[in-house]
């Protein structure tokens, strides 16, 4: 065999997920992954590839999450569940320092040792995009953010190249999958009960030849299969750009972002804002489960004595009222203006901050809306009858 | 053994690091509002610190919580930083409990000034809305010295006589050579000063519009009436600067909470070119 390196193709076959697995935790890695619980595919502690969701397949549609057992499903044909890289590297809930009272005054202690370095198995291209955009925001705006930092250095991805799409997944849409990458360690590309894997990093190849040395099967691939292996998210993309509405099964999902930012600059005023808002519970679900947004709120955390305070970082949503309440009056008081805010930064503003979109077509926000909201269908009524091209409607007669 | 450089606070490598300060003087300003000067503890991050007029600081209380504020003393003096600050909320009521020598916590500066440094040779007109007045005082104090400005006009407006804020100062300001004009709401009759908006008073102080620099600090709905009768008297929409407030939580474009339209103002602001906000100031509810 010839030794694994950055760049080159190995086959693993099934039994390898699991000498990949230990060859993590042996270099002392909290290995986390894809996992059937209360019923959706949620990432978790990752001990045994058996329990990896082979044979799972989640049906997804506006407000729409089913897992279907299907014995002909690979180890990774699900999509993406509620959960994404965001969970772990900015946790819902971090203390970002602690403060302790003695005498007359207050001390801060030093930031605690970092957490034991994560490994994330099953990674798709949504989250690995998503995870470039939260690095912009938290390691590349000037502050660095530590916490994060500390987790992203050790960061190890295991990657997987799609090779089925659900009804709500748009990244075609916007270029970030369905291949993976770039951005990762390993990549995986499921044929046939085994896995070609491409390694993307000197780390990758170091756990994959550690994982070879612990009786994992791996052999090069050829030319041939690797040519294989690169046309499943191909095909994917392929089929994501055919795809066409049925009558039967929920429609499938795309954006025209050509344009986007000056559109969404250009109708503030869009009716479609306030239609949106008659449905919009203001849950704030889209924004936990979207993988980019990143808004927090810090609340004090005191013990009963109050001598030892801990400044907690929670995530916080535009859809509350709370993110713009200012003493006197909140700024986005109604539903529209709160769904103006999320849409239009994820989809024009976040080009301004980050040089990117916010979006990379995951899906979520649709799926984990509880009354079927879709960011895809509200964009394309806004360019429908974008106050740029569309004249005014008459003034009705008195 | 190499003794390291002490870090500003502001540039401390983890943006949650706060300062421990002691408060060095209390001065009763109007209702509901003081100034806390307050005196770093740490020799060398006293030394160290430095801020540019219209930045402002997180000031601290472990318990209870953190508001960002408006440094509003003279940049050329760092020995103790000075906050005006009205109790309206959990942060700044207890920040009204409190005494000289008692502590707070304090990161920063944080945010973009006020182009002071660009204004020499023109005119410059402070307009002020309220409490407003305390993001632009560190400006007036700078400006005040010879050569930093052509000539230097404040327009303060409040809704009462005693809302006027740094009232005991205003005849220093005068002497130093500011032109300055205040104006209330509502008065008793016997009040001698005019009644109205502060926007009232801007026609007559804008004398050569092209040569006026305008610093803008109020409610966002007098900021936007004062942008637009400022560029209805042919000054640059470029040359006006306003200050916007919004809660934050990091001040460092982290949390998100501040975002006004593509701005975080706690970094791209809080002061803002009026050019460059104009049309996000006419949307409602952004």
């Amino acid at each position: 065999m010839t030794a694994p390196q950055t760049g080159s193709w190995h086959w693993l076959d099934a039994a390898g997920l699991q000498h990949l697995i230990d060859a993590l935790r042996r270099r002392r890695h909290r290995v986390v992954g894809p996992q059937v619980a209360d019923g959706a595919i949620v990432l978790r502690d990752l001990a045994r590839a058996s329990d990896l969701p082979a044979g799972w397949l989640d049906e997804q549609d506006g407000g729409s999450y089913r897992l279907r057992h299907d014995p002909g499903a690979g180890t990774f044909d699900h999509v993406v569940g509620p959960h994404s890289l965001k969970n772990f590297l900015f946790p819902a809930r971090e203390t970002l320092a602690t403060f302790t009272r003695d005498g007359g005054g207050w001390t801060q202690a030093p930031r605690p040792e970092a957490d034991a370095p994560l490994a994330v198995l099953g990674v798709r291209g949504c989250d690995l995009a998503a995870l470039a955009v939260q690095d912009r925001v938290f390691l590349g705006s000037g502050a660095v953010d530590e916490g994060y930092r500390a987790r992203r250095e050790t960061l190890f991805l295991v990657a997987v190249n799609c090779r089925r799409a659900a009804a709500t997944c748009f990244c075609h849409s916007m270029a970030c999958g369905p291949a993976a990458g770039p951005g990762y360690d390993l990549a995986l590309t499921e044929i046939a009960g085994r896995f070609a894997c491409e390694i993307g990093s000197a780390r990758g190849a170091a756990v994959l030849a550690d994982a070879g040395d612990a009786g994992a099967l791996i052999t090069a691939c050829t030319i041939g299969e690797i040519d294989a292996a690169r046309a499943v998210p191909r095909d994917l993309a392929a089929e994501m750009h055919a795809r066409q509405a049925t009558s039967t099964g929920p429609a499938p999902r795309s954006l025209d972002t050509h344009d986007i930012r000056d559109l969404l600059m250009a109708n503030p005023e869009h009716p479609r804002w306030d239609d949106v808002a008659s449905r919009c519970l203001s849950c704030t679900n889209c924004t936990l489960v979207c993988p980019t947004c990143f808004c927090a709120s810090v609340q004090e955390v005191a013990d009963l004595s109050g001598d030892h305070v801990n400044r907690e970082r929670h995530w916080s949503s535009c859809f509350s009222l709370d993110h713009s309440r200012m003493h006197g009056h909140t700024v986005r008081s109604t539903t529209a203006s709160r769904y103006r805010q999320w849409a239009t930064h994820k989809f024009a503003w976040w080009f301004d901050q980050f040089g990117t979109s916010g979006c990379t077509g995951c899906g979520r926000c649709i799926t984990w809306c509880p009354v079927g909201i879709d960011v895809t269908a509200a964009l394309a009524a806004i360019r429908a009858t974008d106050a740029r091209t569309t004249p005014a409607a008459p003034e009705p007669l008195p | 053994m190499t003794s390291l450089a002490p870090v500003p606070p502001g540039l401390a490598s983890d943006p949650w690091q706060s300062h421990a300060a002691r408060i060095a003087a209390i001065v009763d300003e109007t209702p509901g509002v003081r100034t806390y000067d307050i005196e770093l503890e740490n020799a060398a991050h006293r030394a160290a610190y430095r801020f540019k007029p219209g930045q402002f600081n997180m000031l601290y209380l472990p318990g209870i919580g953190e508001a960002a504020i408006s440094v509003s003393s003279d940049p050329a003096v760092s020995a103790t930083i000075s906050h005006t600050v009205r109790a309206v909320g959990n942060v700044t009521d207890a920040l009204a409990r409190l005494g000289v020598g008692d502590q707070v916590l304090c990161r920063g500066p944080f945010g973009t000034p006020w182009p002071v440094e660009r204004v020499a040779g023109r005119d410059v007109v402070v307009v002020a809305g309220g409490l407003g007045l305390a993001s632009q005082r560190a400006a007036i104090l700078h400006l005040t010295r010879p050569g930093r400005s052509r000539r230097l006009t404040v327009l303060h407006g409040a809704k009462r006589p005693d809302g006027l804020l740094y009232a005991r100062e205003y005849e220093a300001w005068r002497n130093a050579g500011v032109d300055l004009r205040t104006i209330v709401d509502e008065a008793e009759p016997a009040w001698p000063g005019p009644r109205g908006l502060v926007t009232s008073l801007l026609r007559d102080a804008i004398r050569d519009p092209a040569a006026t620099t305008l610093l803008c600090c109020g409610p966002d709905p007098m900021m936007l009436g004062v942008a637009e009768a400022a560029i209805a008297a042919d000054v640059l929409p470029a040359e006006v600067f306003l200050s916007l407030e919004r809660t934050m939580a990091c001040a460092v474009a982290h949390c998100g909470l501040c975002q006004f339209g593509p701005h975080f103002v706690c970094r791209d602001g809080p002061v803002l070119r009026f050019d460059r906000i104009a049309p996000l100031m006419r949307i409602p509810q952004l």
